[in-house]
């Protein structure tokens, strides 16, 4: 139980995706001009983080350990990764043409976001010691995933709404539109930096 | 040698199994969508403005196979484009002019301020207050709204701080038209020689109240009217206004406006 717990505030607040590990910044910076798209982007990225958690540590699990070859990982990890989302949004607009138009331009785009190979590759760091499968290893990648994607969404919504407000303030001529972003970024992740002592 | 093989082997099958599966379930999950729909998309402009009240150009061709949407709603393709969709849909479109935005306000900065105002940079926000800053409350309220609503880049602010259309670029989508709080944005015809004439003022007020407000706008002093042989130029409400299916484009009204708000594009 400590674990689940340690995994969700984790990957949520302490390792947070975007503001702590550093990863998904094209995103973070290109879809948060806008609430809407934001959290749009946010159930693609949770979707497309779970679904490659789960086949990935599938094939790292049987594929990859038992050939020892997991110094292959990052480069099978973003063909299972390409391949499942394109797979998925085949499916997705057969079955649900509302939850594909929701998703939209979002779900082939993240196919090479950074954040969820960083996800899969830390998951199958964190869930295996020597060539073997933790206690509850599948359960843990799983959920590390999903919560990993929440983290994301979450971040991106604070600032798209950071942002949708900046658009009217005052700023300075020379910081307007992306600088003020970046700035509004940092000190984001400086506040982010406070979680780090947190023990659980 | 097998640590060698191992891993291409790996990689190659899983590259092939990951193909066939992507090509079965091509296969499996495709869903039939009307080729009409991409050959109407390919003749339109791609710019996703959203001026026809559809979520983008894919959303309007679909519109326009389904008959919801006339091929007029969207202003800014192109005429020849325009004319094979319509062979394509099997429409008889008749030819309309092509028109331009014009804003009709030439205060900016020169126009009096009522109240000095620090808030959000935004002519929407602004007009809440008293109906804008500027004494003039028919006026231009300089924060340009406009400029960041246009799809197209096509207004710019000029030096004397109110809004100036470029025509090569505008494509009578009329977003600008619906944006502006005070109204001052009107589609008028774009190549016609006779039309290079629009009145850059929309104050109703009469004369003396515009004099105190601002430096350049209509008085309704009615020498246009006077001037003009073909009865183009009526001033109605206190502004003149122009009939573009009369005006010949002889200048006589520009020449005699003494505020100089009869302007030449």
């Amino acid at each position: 139980m400590d674990k689940i717990v340690a995994i969700i505030i984790g990957s949520l607040f302490i390792n947070n995706f975007i503001l702590f590990k550093f990863l998904g910044l094209c995103p973070f910076l290109g879809v948060s001009k806008q609430t809407k798209p934001a959290v749009s982007m946010g159930l693609a990225v949770i979707f497309v983080m779970v679904s490659s958690g789960l086949i990935t540590w599938l094939v790292y699990r049987f594929i990859l350990l038992p050939l020892h070859i997991d110094y292959m990982r990052t480069v099978t990890f973003i063909l299972v990764i390409a391949t499942s989302v394109q797979f998925i949004e085949m499916v997705i607009l057969k079955t649900s043409p509302v939850i594909y138009r929701a998703l939209g331009i979002y779900l082939p785009l993240i196919t090479t976001n950074c954040a969820v190979l960083g996800v899969t590759v830390l998951n199958s760091n964190e869930f295996f010691s020597a060539g073997k499968p933790v206690n509850g290893s599948f359960g843990y990648a799983i959920l590390q995933a999903f919560f990993a994607g929440v983290g994301f969404m979450f971040v991106l919504l604070l600032m798209s709404g950071i942002r949708e407000r900046l658009e009217l303030a005052d700023t300075p001529e020379s910081l307007e539109g992306l600088p003020i972003a970046f700035i509004v970024a940092s000190i984001m992740s400086l506040a982010f930096m406070g979680f780090v002592g947190l023990k659980i | 040698m097998p640590n060698v093989l191992a891993p291409i082997i790996t990689l190659v099958s899983l590259g092939i199994l990951f193909g066939l599966t992507l090509a079965y379930a091509a296969k499996k999950f495709h869903v039939p969508t009307d080729p009409m729909i991409d050959m109407i998309l390919s003749k339109l402009p791609g710019a996703n403005c959203g001026a026809c009240g559809k979520a983008g150009c894919m959303g309007f061709a679909q519109a326009l196979l389904a008959g919801e949407l006339d091929l007029h709603a969207c202003a800014s393709v192109a005429a020849e484009n325009r004319k094979s969709i319509a062979e394509l849909l099997g429409l008889n479109i008749e030819e309309r002019t092509k028109l331009v935005s014009s804003l009709h306000c030439c205060g900016g900065n020169r126009a009096k301020d009522k109240y000095l105002y620090d808030g959000m940079k935004d002519c929407l926000a602004v007009s809440l207050i008293l109906g804008g800053q500027k004494e003039c409350k028919y006026g231009c309220l300089t924060y340009g709204t406009c400029v960041k609503a246009c799809p197209y880049d096509a207004i710019e602010m000029t030096g004397d701080s109110f809004p100036r259309v470029i025509e090569e670029k505008c494509t009578a989508c009329g977003i600008c038209v619906n944006v502006c709080p005070k109204k001052l944005y009107s589609l008028i015809p774009f190549d016609a020689s006779f039309a290079k004439i629009y009145v850059a003022c929309s104050s109703r007020d009469i004369g003396k109240v515009v004099m105190s407000a601002c430096p350049v706008g209509c008085i309704a002093c009615r020498r246009c009217e006077k001037a003009c042989t073909h009865g183009a130029m009526k001033v109605e409400d206190n502004l003149a206004r122009i009939d573009y299916e009369k005006c010949t484009g002889c200048m006589e009204c520009v020449k005699v406006c003494p505020t100089k708000v009869i302007k030449v594009r």
